[in-house]
């Protein structure tokens, strides 16, 4: 019945859990970059003049958005057997959060003074050149510390990846923990290196929010 | 496809207790978070310092700690340690009740902070007790404030709802993943699948909306004509220290 916690399986499966973690942080890292780029590009798509491209993205996004990270996982992996499972997993990853922080650049595009826009088009600068020069620099500045705590929620939905065989730390850490009988060992463990990884990135980033909200 | 769909047909029954087990747990979940935020919200605003403290405490551990990994916590190493064994569904609703309890008790804390400091000392100059003060005036302006971000956290624990296929509760996303793997239909199963929690959610708005609107009335609010079908913004959607 009771049988405590034995520290001799911890450390033995501290290794593998940690080795297990540097997948999830590389999901993660790629999976963020993704969703960085991809968010913007839909941001921008988003204004787009005709209403046969503003639609479309709306709906598409809403149903992303809405719909169960795992379930698309699962069946992203069912339908793409041939590609490796950690590249679909951070993609899937990548194309959930773009519907979130393509909302944040949104929001921070519509911050962005309408004088701004006008000014640009005083000056007959191109759409290209109003974008990249004017809009973005100014937008983009304030959506840090958003797209740093997207990437902290990431993080912790990484374990997701397992799901479709990629060896990140709950993989590893559920392997060790079925192989020798010790799940209470492994899953505290890896809740444990969560807290310690997401901890002090989520004070880092408050900080960050309070120095450029002021 | 019309494969998919006989068998579709011929397991409503099984769908129709599948979508049971997803509801149960998200309006499970959805009552013990709210009850939870409410506690640790209010315990965060406390004056004693331990309060604060244990909130705290309690909330950067859940929400610092993956829900997946809290989960698998309580089906898989709760038992040999504890000998205590929960049901796999009941499993479910604690770690969502736990994990997004302690996003909403930011939102509580945010909101109460949220009402202007004069009803607060209109309150006090018109001699209301602690707990009329926070029933009768601060509460019903904080709650107006809260069930957008609600919303937010209530779709976000729908959509983790298919973890239960993991520790085997039989939920909907079990029941067709048997129809995917029995008939082969891969594409179609997923979709299907998509779409109904897209329908879940939708409708789930659509209810928070309901809520939101009769909140407002009630304080006199004006209640603009189309926003029982706005969507949620995803700008507040839970991120880790992003709670404002």
């Amino acid at each position: 019945m009771n049988e405590g916690f034995d520290w001799n399986a911890a450390g033995d499966a501290l290794p593998l859990i940690l080795q297990g973690f540097k997948v999830t942080l590389l999901a993660t890292v790629l999976g963020t970059l993704v969703a960085a780029v991809l968010g913007l590009a839909i941001a921008v798509a988003g204004r787009a003049p005709s209403r046969f491209v503003t639609v479309p993205v709306k709906v598409v996004m809403e149903f992303i958005r809405s719909t169960p990270l795992l379930v698309q996982l699962v069946g992203a992996a069912a339908l793409f057997t041939s590609v490796e499972p950690l590249t679909i997993g951070i993609v899937v990853l990548g194309i959930h959060y773009a519907t979130y922080t393509s909302e944040v650049y949104r929001a921070g595009i519509d911050g962005v003074p309408k004088g701004q826009w006008e000014a640009c088009r005083a000056l007959s600068m191109t759409p290209r050149r109003t974008w990249q020069a004017v809009i973005l620099p100014q937008a983009v500045r304030n959506v840090l510390p958003a797209l740093g705590n997207y990437a902290i929620s990431m993080f912790k939905e990484t374990p997701f990846l397992a799901v479709i065989t990629v060896q990140e730390m709950v993989f590893e850490a559920r392997k060790y923990g079925g192989d020798h009988f010790a799940y209470t060992e492994v899953f505290t463990l890896a809740g444990l290196v969560f807290l310690v990884a997401s901890y002090p990135t989520s004070l880092l980033m408050r900080k960050l929010e309070k120095r450029l909200g002021h | 496809m019309s494969d998919f769909f006989s068998a579709f047909a011929d397991d409503l029954p099984q769908l129709r207790s599948g979508l049971w087990v997803t509801l149960e747990a998200t309006v499970l979940g959805a009552l013990v978070a709210l009850l939870l935020s409410f506690v640790l919200g209010l315990m965060s605003i406390s004056r004693l310092l331990v309060a604060r403290g244990v909130s705290r405490v309690v909330v950067e551990f859940f929400r610092g700690t993956s829900l997946y990994v809290q989960l698998f916590w309580l089906y898989y190493a709760m038992p040999p340690l504890t000998g205590y064994e929960l049901t796999p569904l009941l499993c479910g609703v604690v770690a969502f009740g736990l994990n997004y309890g302690a996003y909403g008790a930011e939102v509580v804390r945010g909101a109460i902070n949220s009402v202007p400091r004069a009803q607060y000392e209109a309150a006090v100059a018109l001699n209301m007790t602690p707990l009329h003060r926070m029933r009768k005036v601060i509460l019903p302006q904080a709650w107006v404030q809260m069930i957008p971000s609600f919303t937010n956290l209530f779709i976000q624990l729908l959509k983790c709802t298919p973890l239960l296929w993991l520790i085997s509760a039989a939920d909907l996303m079990t029941v067709i993943e048997k129809l995917r793997s029995r008939t082969g239909e891969t594409l179609t199963a997923y979709v299907t699948l998509l779409v109904c929690y897209f329908v879940l959610a939708y409708a789930l708005t659509l209810l928070m909306n309901l809520l939101e609107r009769s909140a407002k009335r009630r304080l006199g609010l004006a209640t603009g004509g189309g926003s029982l079908l706005k969507s949620r913004s995803a700008v507040t959607a839970p991120a880790a220290g992003g709670t404002r």
